[in-house]
C-alpha cells in the first residue's frame, strides 16, 4: 500500500518536473533490501499456506515406529521424539508464527499511534498521563512483563496478544509522539487550523499520514520482536500449547536431544532467524524508501 | 547536584506507577485469584485465609493500601511454596544475575567496539557492509536458541567450557559464566554495534578530527585517543537504555545454562504457581532497570561537560 502510495505521488509530480521529481531511489521495487525481504516473506508464507500441498505428512499424529529419523528421502529435515516429520512441523509452524507475530504487531502499533497523537497533539495533561504511563511500563524489562503477563493470564494466543499490547503500545507512542511534536509546527498544520478544521480531522487526515511511516518502519523490527517472543515463550511453555506445530516448543523438544540430534534444534531455529532477516530487510528498505538521505 | 534531586523526584511516579501494575497482576487472573493460586484442591479454609491475609474482600484501593504498606516495610508477601518471605529468596539469588549482568555487558562492549570501529574506519567499504550486516541476522535470533547452539559447540562438541552452572569463586563463575554471559551478549551486541558505529562517524566528520589528522595524528592513535572517547559516552547510553532488554535476557538465559539467579527463580515460581515470588521478582527486576537508567543518566551527565540537562 505504501508503495502504490509513493509511485502515485510521484506520477503527479512528473507532469511539473520531469527529471528531479522522480529520483531512481523513489521506486519501492528498486529497493534492493526491501525487494530481497519481500521475497523472503513472500516465499515463507507462500510455503507456509501451501503446506498441505508441500508434505503429505501430520504436523501433530504421532508415529511412535519412526522416532528420531535422520534425514532421508522420506523425511526431509528427519523426525522429531514422537515420529513427527520436521519439515512439516516446520511449514505448520511457519502458519502459527508468522499469524500471531503480525496479529501482535496490529494492536500495540494502533494504541501506541493513537496515544502518542493524542500526547503529541494536545500536550498539557493528556501528555502528562500518557508519558508518564510510558515511563512506568518501560521500567520493567520486556520479557519480566511478557512472561509475568502472560502467566497471570494463563498460557495461549488471547492472552499473548494482550500482554504483547501492554508491553508494546510504548514504543510507538514514543514515536508518534516525537513526530507530531515536530509537525504539529509545519504551516500546513497552522493553516488547516487557521481554516477552521476540527482537531480530529487535522490529526486523523494531515497529520497521521506524514508521521505515520516511522511507525511502519519500526513495525518491521516489531514483528520480529514479537514472533522471537512468541517462540521464547513457547520455550517456556507459555506459548501456543502442545501439541500444535510452533518454532519455539519445537527448538525446546529438540533441546533434549541436542548431543544426538541437533538438526532438531538448530533447524526451527533457523526459520526465525530467515524470517527476522526478511523483516530487517523490509524494514531497511522501507527506511531508505520513505526518509531518503537519513540512512 | 540538583540534577540527581530533579531526577529523584521523576522516580516518584514512575515508582507508584510500577507497584500499580505490580499489585494488579494478581486481578488479572480470571476468576476468584485465591482459588486460581491455590488450586482445585484447596479446601474453602485455605482460600477464606488467603482472602483475609490478602485483604481479597475490601474494596481494590485498600487492598492497594495494604500492599503498598507492606512494601514500604520491606515485605514482597510470602513464598506459597517455601513458606519464607520473597524477598530472602530474592536475595539470595541476586548475586548470580548481577554476574550474568556485569559480564555479559563486558563481552558486549568487547564483541562490539572493534566491529563498530572496523566499520566506521571505512565507511561503506566492504568490512562496513559486512559489519552492517550482522544486526539483519542477530536480531532474529532467539536468545535461548543462540545458548543451546554455544552448549552443543563448545560444552558437548569441544568440552571447553561446562554445560550448565554458577561454579565456584570468581574463576569458577568466570569459566562456567562464560557461555551465558557471551549468549547475551550475542543478544545485546548488534543493537550496540549499529549505534556506536552510527556515532564513531559522527564523530569522525567532526572537526577536531579534521584538525588531528591534519596535524598528523597517525590513524590507531586518532581512533582510540580522538573518536573511541567521544564515541563511547553514547554508547553507554544505549547500553542503559537497552537495560531491559539485558535483563529480560538473562531470564531466558538463566533457565537456559540452570544458573540459580532471579530469572529462574521466576520462572520455577512460574511452574509452581507461586504468585507472590513471581509479584516478587517483576518487582525487582522493574526497581533494578530504573536504578540503573538513573545511574547511566548520572554517568552521562559527569562525564560529557557539554550535556546539561535543563528539564
Amino acid at each position: 500500500m505504501m508503495g502504490a502510495g509513493e509511485v502515485g505521488g510521484a506520477a503527479t509530480l512528473v507532469t511539473v518536473a520531469p527529471d528531479r521529481a522522480t529520483p531512481r531511489r523513489a521506486h519501492w521495487f528498486r529497493q534492493p533490501a526491501l525487494m530481497s525481504g519481500l521475497i523472503i516473506i513472500l516465499v515463507i508464507v507462500g510455503l507456509a499456506i501451501a503446506a498441505p500441498l508441500i508434505t503429505s505428512y501430520n504436523p501433530i499424529v504421532q508415529n511412535l515406529n519412526d522416532t528420531l529419523q535422520g534425514p532421508s528421502a522420506h523425511h526431509l529435515l528427519g523426525t522429531d521424539q514422537l515420529g513427527r516429520d520436521t519439515f512439516t512441523r516446520l511449514l505448520y509452524g511457519a502458519r502459527v508464527d508468522l499469524r500471531v507475530g503480525f496479529i501482535a504487531v496490529l494492536f500495540p502499533f494502533v494504541l501506541g499511534t493513537v496515544l502518542g497523537s493524542l500526547a503529541g497533539y494536545f500536550g498539557g495533561w493528556v501528555e502528562l498521563i500518557v508519558m508518564r504511563l510510558v515511563d512506568v511500563v518501560v521500567a520493567f524489562p520486556f520479557y519480566v512483563l511478557l512472561i509475568a503477563l502472560v502467566f497471570v493470564l494463563g498460557p495461549g494466543e488471547k492472552s499473548i496478544y494482550i500482554a504483547i499490547t501492554i508491553v508494546g503500545w510504548v514504543s510507538y507512542a514514543r514515536l508518534v509522539r516525537a513526530e507530531i511534536l515536530v509537525a504539529k509546527r509545519q504551516e500546513y498544520v497552522l493553516a488547516a487550523k487557521s481554516g477552521g478544521l476540527s482537531s480530529l480531522r487535522i490529526m486523523g487526515r494531515h497529520l497521521l499520514p506524514n508521521v505515520i511511516s516511522q511507525a511502519i518502519i519500526y513495525a518491521m523490527s516489531d514483528i520480529v520482536q514479537d514472533i522471537l517472543a512468541i517462540v521464547t515463550l513457547g520455550y517456556f511453555g507459555l506459548g501456543i500449547p502442545p501439541p500444535t506445530a510452533e518454532w519455539g516448543s519445537m527448538i525446546n523438544d529438540g533441546q533434549n536431544f541436542l548431543t544426538t540430534h541437533w538438526e532438531l534444534t538448530t533447524i526451527p531455529g533457523l526459520a526465525v532467524v530467515v524470517v527476522g532477516l526478511g523483516l530487517s530487510l523490509i524494514g531497511d528498505g522501507l527506511a531508505d524508501l520513505l526518509r531518503p538521505g537519513q540512512s | 547536584m540538583s540534577f540527581v534531586a530533579r531526577r529523584l523526584l521523576q522516580l516518584v511516579p514512575v515508582a507508584v506507577g510500577v507497584t500499580i501494575i505490580v499489585f494488579f497482576m494478581i486481578h488479572l487472573i480470571p476468576g476468584d485469584p485465591a482459588r486460581t493460586i491455590l488450586g482445585i484442591h484447596a479446601t474453602p479454609k485455605a482460600i477464606a485465609e488467603l482472602h483475609r491475609e490478602w485483604g481479597l474482600n475490601r474494596p481494590l484501593i485498600s487492598q492497594y493500601w495494604l500492599f503498598l504498606d507492606r512494601l514500604l516495610h520491606g515485605n514482597l508477601g510470602q513464598s506459597l511454596i517455601y513458606g519464607v518471605s520473597a524477598s530472602s529468596l530474592i536475595l539470595q539469588r541476586l548475586p548470580a544475575t548481577l554476574w550474568l549482568i556485569v559480564y555479559a555487558t563486558v563481552l558486549a562492549i568487547v564483541i562490539s567496539v572493534p566491529l563498530a570501529m572496523l566499520a566506521a574506519s571505512r565507511r561503506n567499504g566492504l568490512r562496513d557492509q559486512i559489519v552492517r550486516a550482522v544486526p539483519l541476522f542477530g536480531l532474529g535470533m532467539p536468545p535461548f536458541w543462540v545458548g543451546f547452539l554455544l552448549i552443543y559447540a563448545f560444552a558437548i562438541h569441544w568440552r571447553i567450557f561446562p554445560v550448565s552452572g554458577y561454579g565456584v569463586g570468581i574463576g569458577g563463575h568466570l569459566v562456567s559464566m562464560f557461555l551465558p554471559s557471551l549468549t547475551v551478549a550475542i543478544a545485546l551486541a548488534p543493537v550496540v554495534i549499529r549505534s556506536l558505529r552510527a556515532s564513531m562517524l559522527s564523530v569522525l566528520g567532526a572537526d577536531y578530527i579534521t584538525t588531528a589528522r591534519s596535524k598528523g595524528v597517525p590513524g590507531r592513535r586518532l581512533f582510540i585517543k580522538h573518536v573511541l572517547r567521544n564515541a563511547v559516552i553514547p554508547a553507554i547510553t544505549v547500553l542503559g537504555i537497552n537495560i531491559g532488554f539485558l535483563i529480560g535476557g538473562t531470564v531466558i538465559i538463566e533457565n537456559v545454562f540452570a544458573i540459580p539467579g532471579v530469572g529462574q527463580l521466576m520462572i520455577q515460581s512460574i511452574f509452581q504457581r507461586d504468585f507472590p515470588v513471581v509479584q516478587g521478582v517483576t518487582l525487582v527486576f522493574a526497581v533494578l532497570v530504573v536504578l540503573i537508567n538513573l545511574l547511566t543518566d548520572v554517568a552521562y551527565a559527569t562525564l560529557d561537560p557539554r550535556v546539561r540537562f535543563d528539564r
